[in-house]
């Protein structure tokens, strides 16, 4: 099965209601399973150019690589699968582009942005988030956060500071405690999950969560899984429709089918000798 | 008038120390900007960073940690009044300023920085490490806007048509003919499913300005009013005949 038949991506953004730019950026590569999202941070347009920057460079790190290279070979240095090492050391690189870019340009100095990535193969996801984007799975009728919030927030929900139900009236919101290009070194926050066939998955800028309770989102993108386009539309409208106070990006994957990594004949022969 | 911090020792009043410097250290050391000479007190203990007319207090890995208003911190925000605990010492923070960074700052997604990792020379800014850096300093922010204790979860109407109050429509659908004839509908979700996700789907939502009907997936398009519809959303009046594979319903206001 091949990947890109397997899955069914749509990527939207809209600059939202009060914002004049569009800090975010989103891309997708259907033949290798890639989708990325990113919400830029930093004066004048350099918002935008460090979730470019990471959008970039995080689909070209990862996609050409695996037009050669199985994703669920062992990478020799890490001893990782390559969708996972791939998946990890785009994050570093583009972590490394956006601060070397803000260093070298004083209107860039202090740029940012929080990236979340999902790597699909072999009947598995490979996520990858820095910051506040999120990445959501619907599976069945029940809508799951995937990821945890890189926040100041979510670090006072652990903590036991504040209450889930003090933190939807916080003050503290927006506060992300790891972003991609502020210093020379970044922290990705890499799993593996599992994917079912039916599985929808969300990835979206707090534009979007910020705006729309996670119950309604659950009502939507279930609603709609017929027609991703129409889901992904309604999920920017909602966020408008409140306010639209940010600027708001959806990704939503469509799982159709299982799509197992196919064996090498070596395998297949070295697995048929075993038995 | 400029933020302080108000020093006392069970209930005796020590000093008062105004927050005119971006970074104010808390500790026991001489070289702190707040002095507190006790050994429950770490060498440098906390910091207080005041960004215009907000002041964020962080607790630098000091021993014996601190509480705001009882609650143990890390990190915190300062609102007025507010009471830090550091060992038996009180510290109120009193800033009667109308805070400048309200709810539409707080949208800007802003990066916090850990006091690891320093970037620039040092030599810059001796011994100030940790900064909170407000990412985003641009001249077009948008102007401040006066709900800033409106709950970012509630779906409400932005602040640029205050003299509109969201009037609350209710509507409901009535079906008309089969098994369920006579059964009602409230429209009170903002989404509300007819059929079957997968199969045969339309939905009816809810927006500020009105309800709308939407064809999402399968064979039947829904008919308004013996119209049958495209892909678009429709906006629905006061009762529109709705027909969805086989099934009449009715659309209308409640008052």
């Amino acid at each position: 099965m091949k990947l890109e038949d397997a899955l069914e991506i749509v990527a939207q953004t809209h600059s939202g209601m009060v914002r004049a730019h569009n800090e975010d950026s989103i891309g997708t590569d259907a033949a290798c399973g890639l989708v990325v999202l990113a919400d830029g941070m930093g004066g004048y347009n350099a918002g935008e150019v460090a979730s470019g920057i990471a959008v970039s460079v995080m689909v070209t790190e990862v996609a050409a690589p695996l037009k050669q290279f199985s994703p669920i070979q062992r990478d020799e240095a890490s001893g990782e699968e390559l969708a996972i090492t791939l998946l990890n050391n785009s994050i570093h690189r583009a972590n490394a582009s956006i601060y070397q870019a803000a260093q070298s340009q004083a209107q860039y100095a202090g740029m940012g942005t929080t990236v979340v990535a999902a790597l699909f193969y072999d009947n598995r996801v490979a996520t990858g988030h820095v910051g506040d984007s999120r990445l959501y799975r619907l599976r069945g009728e029940s809508l799951e956060l995937i990821t945890r919030d890189h926040s100041l927030l979510q670090e006072q929900i652990d903590s036991g500071v504040i209450s889930i139900e003090q933190a939807r009236h916080s003050q503290n919101r927006n506060l992300v405690t790891r972003a991609v290009g502020i210093d020379a070194e970044v922290m990705p926050e890499i799993h593996v999950h599992e994917v079912l066939p039916g599985d929808i998955y969300l990835l979206c800028s707090d534009g979007l969560n910020d705006m729309v309770e996670d119950d309604d989102i659950q009502s939507i993108v279930y609603a709609m899984q017929g027609n991703l386009a129409l889901a992904a539309e309604q999920l920017i409208q909602t966020a408008n429709d409140n306010g639209g106070r940010d600027n708001v990006s959806v990704i939503l994957v469509k799982v159709k089918q299982a799509f197992a990594q196919p064996s090498s004949f070596l395998a297949r022969l070295l697995n048929w000798l075993k038995n | 008038m400029t933020a302080k911090l108000i020093l006392s020792l069970d209930g005796a009043l020590i000093q008062e120390y105004l927050l005119s410097k971006e970074r104010m250290t808390i500790g026991r050391k001489a070289h702190n900007d707040i002095v507190i000479d006790n050994l429950a007190v770490s060498s440098e203990h906390a910091a207080v960073i005041t960004i215009l007319h907000d002041s964020f207090l962080e607790d630098l890995n000091s021993t014996n940690g601190l509480t705001v208003n009882g609650v143990p911190a890390q990190k915190h925000f300062l609102q007025n009044n507010d009471v830090i605990e550091i060992g038996k010492y009180e510290l109120k923070y009193l800033n009667d300023q109308v805070s400048q960074t309200n709810a539409a700052d707080f949208e800007k997604t802003m990066i916090m920085r850990a006091p690891v990792l320093p970037v620039s020379s040092p030599a810059d800014r001796p011994g100030d490490t940790g900064v909170f850096k407000t990412a985003d300093l641009r001249a077009d922010r948008p102007v401040a806007t006066p709900n800033a204790e409106t709950s970012l979860n509630k779906p409400v109407l932005p602040a640029a048509a205050p003299l509109a109050p969201p009037v609350v429509v209710r509507a409901a659908i009535q079906v008309l003919n089969g098994p369920n004839a006579g059964k009602e509908l409230d429209l009170v979700k903002g989404l509300t499913t007819l059929g079957k996700p997968g199969v045969q789907v339309a939905v009816l939502t809810r927006r500020p300005h009105g309800f709308f009907i939407t064809h999402v997936e399968g064979a039947n398009f829904p008919s308004v009013n013996g119209q049958i519809m495209d892909g678009k959303p429709l906006q629905l009046k006061d009762h529109d005949l709705i027909e969805l594979a086989g099934v009449k319903m009715e659309f209308y206001l409640k008052s």
